[in-house]
């Protein structure tokens, strides 16, 4: 009995030792990163392991804000964001309504196509998304960064998940009493559906606002640039490799911080959307 | 047919219309117009099925695989780029994603929350914001080679360093010459590429991104594992030790079997994803140096929207594309022979 103890104890000690090893791993880049964005140029680069900035300056800030277009793709994250966050909650729940529980010719043809669409790697329709918006003449406008992706197939597939393990009762019932197909949806499906289209809502705040590859297919006019392809540039292009390390931490930190006052608060719907994928398999 | 039916009929297109139309014409639509690009030698300019656009069949193909020349060159430099990395990305990243969900899903430890969100939250967040942060962190005198230094090790310039490793590591053993490779292996090789050439390992350049995708994804893949183990009864493997199997045992014989479906999901997502790299190719390293960071990924995005032949990326992206689909049917495969075996 001795011995177990010892044992258990022994491997807590070892259990505690890898979670804090590694929680310093996964979370002290992000302590550098803030603590470098407050940092003058020579201390982020003499000092860049010291999680306290010598001195506090803001200068990184200011040039970011005032010398940037920061504010303006801060802006345009936001419109893109929200606008195909709606969408996508809107047009996606609808769609896996009627998969669900709809019946209509033609059903299962879209919903296999659908599923196949889940297997076509994204890297794969960086041109072919070009080419589409060349030919349509929308490249190079709010269009091109919002409708192509204001539907999704994943989520598509979590809703019709989630609808088909509802109950059908409550829909028959409101059938019964003569609510049209749209009426049974949008007052009695939907308010049922809250923890699905959180989720829904949240993955896809998550996946646009962090959106970056699609952006460069889709616009090259600066005045339409999201915070990541704003920030891409700001590290890859003007500014050059190397230097103002303060600067771009801190505008790196502007796309951070939206995702994780989310994830702080909505941490569960995260982990929720994180695992609707291993039911895909 | 009753009114009703119809009604409900209609409904349902017009409930999935919007869906099908978006998805019918930014997915499918275009992967046909890709399908013709591929066989042109389209530039941008115009549309690119006007009659003048030339046609060359299947060059831009055989100019990948079979003629001598930049374009083969460069992609096979990638083909090997990735290889290397899905080799280590792939296992290193599910490794790690199982063993910290052991250790999160003991029941023993306390604090057990904040860790899951520790170990998910670079998931969330931005690729592109990421890879700022990893450009300072391996900067020449960032972090890493702060903490080396602590350890009395000269860290290299991580983004300025195309030596690669499986070179290095030979060298460093003294098997060969890393300055001074032996003849057999630089005069000839597969794909116009020399079997040193193939021999390289990755770059340290590309050890960078390596270690940033394996710190971001692993999060993920953890909460996988996390459901899957959170599945399994606790009666069963409590069951086993009472028959006297010791711990390493039971994890063997009951918790890894039970895990298998999941490890399966987790190996192909994480096959799908690797081969798709670009977000951080972009930030971090645009393909340098010497091209050792490039993947076929960011080959097609380069050579066609930067050198404008875009007949030639299209192509490059349909091999990208065969080469995923054919790996994870043979995982598929693979997988299957051994549940029956």
């Amino acid at each position: 009995m001795r011995r177990d103890n010892a044992r258990s104890l022994a491997s807590t000690f070892t259990g505690y030792f890898i979670l804090i090893f590694f929680a310093l791993v996964f979370l002290y880049p992000f302590v550098i990163q803030i603590a470098a964005s407050f940092k003058t140029e020579s201390d982020a680069a003499a000092h860049p392991l010291s999680p306290i900035p010598d001195p506090v300056t803001m200068g990184g800030y200011e040039k970011v804000f005032l010398s940037t277009d920061l504010p303006l793709w801060l802006g345009n994250s936001l419109l893109v964001t929200v606008v195909i966050t709606v969408g996508r909650v809107l047009l996606d729940s609808m769609a896996g309504y009627a998969l669900a529980r709809l019946r209509f010719p033609g059903r299962r043809a879209i919903f296999s196509t659908i599923i196949a669409m889940l297997a076509v790697p994204g890297v794969v329709l960086f041109i072919p998304k070009f080419l589409v918006l060349n030919q349509f003449g929308m490249y190079d406008s709010y269009t091109a960064l919002i409708l192509p992706v204001i539907a999704d197939a994943a989520g598509v597939f979590i809703m019709k998940q989630f609808f088909e393990s509802l109950p059908v009762s409550v829909e028959e019932a409101a059938k019964v009493d003569g609510a049209g197909v749209f009426r049974t949806y949008w007052s009695i499906v939907l308010p049922m559906a809250r923890p699905a289209l959180l989720t829904l809502t949240i993955i896809s705040f998550q996946g646009s606002w962090n959106e970056f590859a699609h952006t460069l297919v889709a616009v090259q006019n600066p005045e339409l640039f999201t915070l990541p392809r704003g920030l891409a540039d700001l590290v890859s292009g003007s500014l050059g490799k190397g230097t103002q390390y303060p600067l771009k931490l801190g505008a790196a930190l502007m796309a951070t911080i939206p995702v994780a006052v989310v994830f702080v608060i909505f941490q569960r719907y995260f982990v929720r959307g994180a695992n609707e994928g291993s039911e895909k398999g | 047919m009753t009114i009703s039916k119809t009604r409900e009929n209609l409904a349902g297109w017009l409930f999935v219309a919007p869906v099908v139309v978006i998805l019918g014409l930014f997915m499918l639509a275009p992967i046909l117009m890709a399908l013709w690009v591929s066989l042109t030698d389209w530039n941008g300019q115009g549309s690119p099925f006007r009659g003048s656009v030339p046609f060359v069949g299947v060059d831009n193909y055989s100019r990948l695989f079979t003629e001598d020349g930049l374009a083969r060159q460069d992609f096979m430099t990638s083909v090997r780029n990735n290889v290397y990395y899905v080799a280590i990305v792939v296992p290193l990243q599910t490794a790690l994603a199982l063993g910290l969900a052991l250790v999160v899903n003991s029941r023993l430890l306390k604090g057990r929350t904040f860790f899951r969100a520790a170990f998910f939250f670079p998931s969330v967040t931005s690729s592109v914001a990421i890879s700022v942060v990893f450009l300072f962190v391996f900067a020449n005198s960032g972090a890493v080679n702060a903490l080396l230094g602590l350890f009395g090790v000269d860290g290299p310039q991580w983004f300025a360093d195309s030596r690669g490793v499986l070179h290095l590591l030979l060298g460093a053993v003294g098997v060969v010459d890393p300055a001074a490779p032996p003849e057999a292996l630089t005069s000839g090789g597969p794909f116009g590429l020399s079997w040193w050439e193939w021999l390289s390992g990755p770059s340290v350049a590309m050890t960078t991104i390596i270690a940033l995708v394996v710190w971001t994804t692993s999060g993920t893949f953890m909460l996988m594992f996390l459901a899957a183990l959170q599945d399994i009864p606790v009666s069963l493997e409590e069951a086993a030790m009472l028959d006297g199997a010791g711990r390493r045992q039971v994890f063997r014989n009951v918790t890894l079997p039970m895990l298998k479906p999941t490890m399966f999901l987790v190996l192909t997502l994480g096959l799908i994803s690797t081969w798709q790299v670009f977000d951080q190719v972009y930030v971090m390293s645009q393909g340098n140096p010497a091209k050792t960071t490039l993947t076929p990924a960011f080959l097609s995005y380069q050579t066609a929207f930067r050198s404008f032949e875009y007949g030639s990326g299209t192509a490059i992206s349909f091999v990208l594309f065969a080469i995923i689909v054919v790996l994870t049917l043979v995982q598929r495969w693979v997988m299957r022979e051994r549940r029956h075996a």
